[in-house]
């Protein structure tokens, strides 16, 4: 079973990444962009068979590990 | 005096920072640690989390090595009241770990900066700054690609308010909130800084206003 990850920032962090993107789309004249947010996307191979199971095995991943939920915000699909 | 310095794939101030504690600590008293070890020699006092790039940064700066089995060890030692620092990317590894509060992200202007600035001494009351004064300014180096330091508002409230702020640049080259360079846990024993006090050790490598800092270690252990 396979499942992907959508890590985030929260609302409100500053992300100087995404910025940078936005200012550079704008260079090549993309207009109306108005906000550019960067993220990161896992994807993660998994054993288990069962869709729950899996979803809250991953949560637990993201909690310990993937995300650090001071600053992001995941999200976890089941595929 | 007792010291240990926990080395990850990717250290690369270990030994700097061994170096500088060796000369407050005297020699064969400092223990290099590596980061698969479950225990920590018996008799520590104090713990340095050094700079470099652990795990290569990957997934977010310190997050890998943070979970690393040798940082269990660390997080007793650091809850039963013991001494621990983190310079650059060993701040990062103590924020990811959950003994200081906060997060270091990005630079603003997203560039990796390698120069001295200026930091102001902020508080005297911790082993770290004991031998500075209040206000005082000293010259350390920087060098990091993720030393913008952002936490929530009531963190930043509570860090003013408990006097838990070690260091300030005078002039943030990384977007840092408060312009804050380094911080204290609750119990004044646990410091992350992302400049580099052990680099600037001795005459030879061009400054001394690291020196006091580990003095400072030093004296706390001696009057404890």
């Amino acid at each position: 079973m396979k499942a992907r990850v959508h890590v985030t920032l929260k609302n409100g962090v500053l992300d100087p990444q995404g910025a940078a993107v936005a200012h550079s789309l704008g260079a090549l004249g993309f207009d109306g962009v108005n906000d550019v947010r960067q993220g990161k996307v896992i994807e993660l191979d998994l054993a288990e068979t069962d869709k729950a199971a899996a979803e809250a095995a991953v949560a637990q991943m993201c909690e310990k590990l993937l995300a650090n939920t001071v600053i992001e915000n995941y999200s976890v699909e089941i595929l | 005096m007792r010291a240990a310095v926990i080395q990850f794939p990717g250290s690369n101030c270990d030994r700097d920072m061994a170096v500088a504690l060796e000369k407050v600590a005297g020699q064969g008293n400092v223990s290099m640690v590596w980061h698969k070890d479950a225990s920590l020699p018996d008799g520590l006092d104090v713990i340095g989390i050094p700079g470099g790039f652990s795990f290569g940064d990957y997934l977010r700066c310190g997050a890998i090595a943070a979970r690393s089995p040798v940082m269990n060890a660390v997080v007793d030692f650091a809850n039963k009241g013991g001494y621990v620092f983190g310079l650059c990317n060993g701040f990062q590894i103590l924020a990811e770990s959950g003994l200081l509060p906060g997060v270091l992200m990005r630079n603003s202007g997203l560039k990796y900066i390698c120069k001295t600035v200026e930091l102001t001494v902020e508080t005297t009351d911790s082993a770290f700054t004991s031998l500075y004064s209040k206000g005082e300014v000293i010259q350390t180096p920087i060098a990091h690609h993720e030393g913008n330091y952002s936490a929530d508002p009531e963190t930043l409230k509570r860090l003013h308010g408990d006097d838990r702020i070690a260091f300030k640049y005078v002039d943030t080259p990384n977007g840092a909130m408060d312009d804050i360079a380094g911080i204290l846990s609750a119990n004044k024993r646990v410091l992350g800084m992302m400049p580099h006090p052990e680099r600037l050790n001795d005459p030879e490598l061009g400054g001394t206003d690291g020196v006091r800092f580990f003095e400072g270690i030093a004296n706390a252990l001696v009057s404890a």
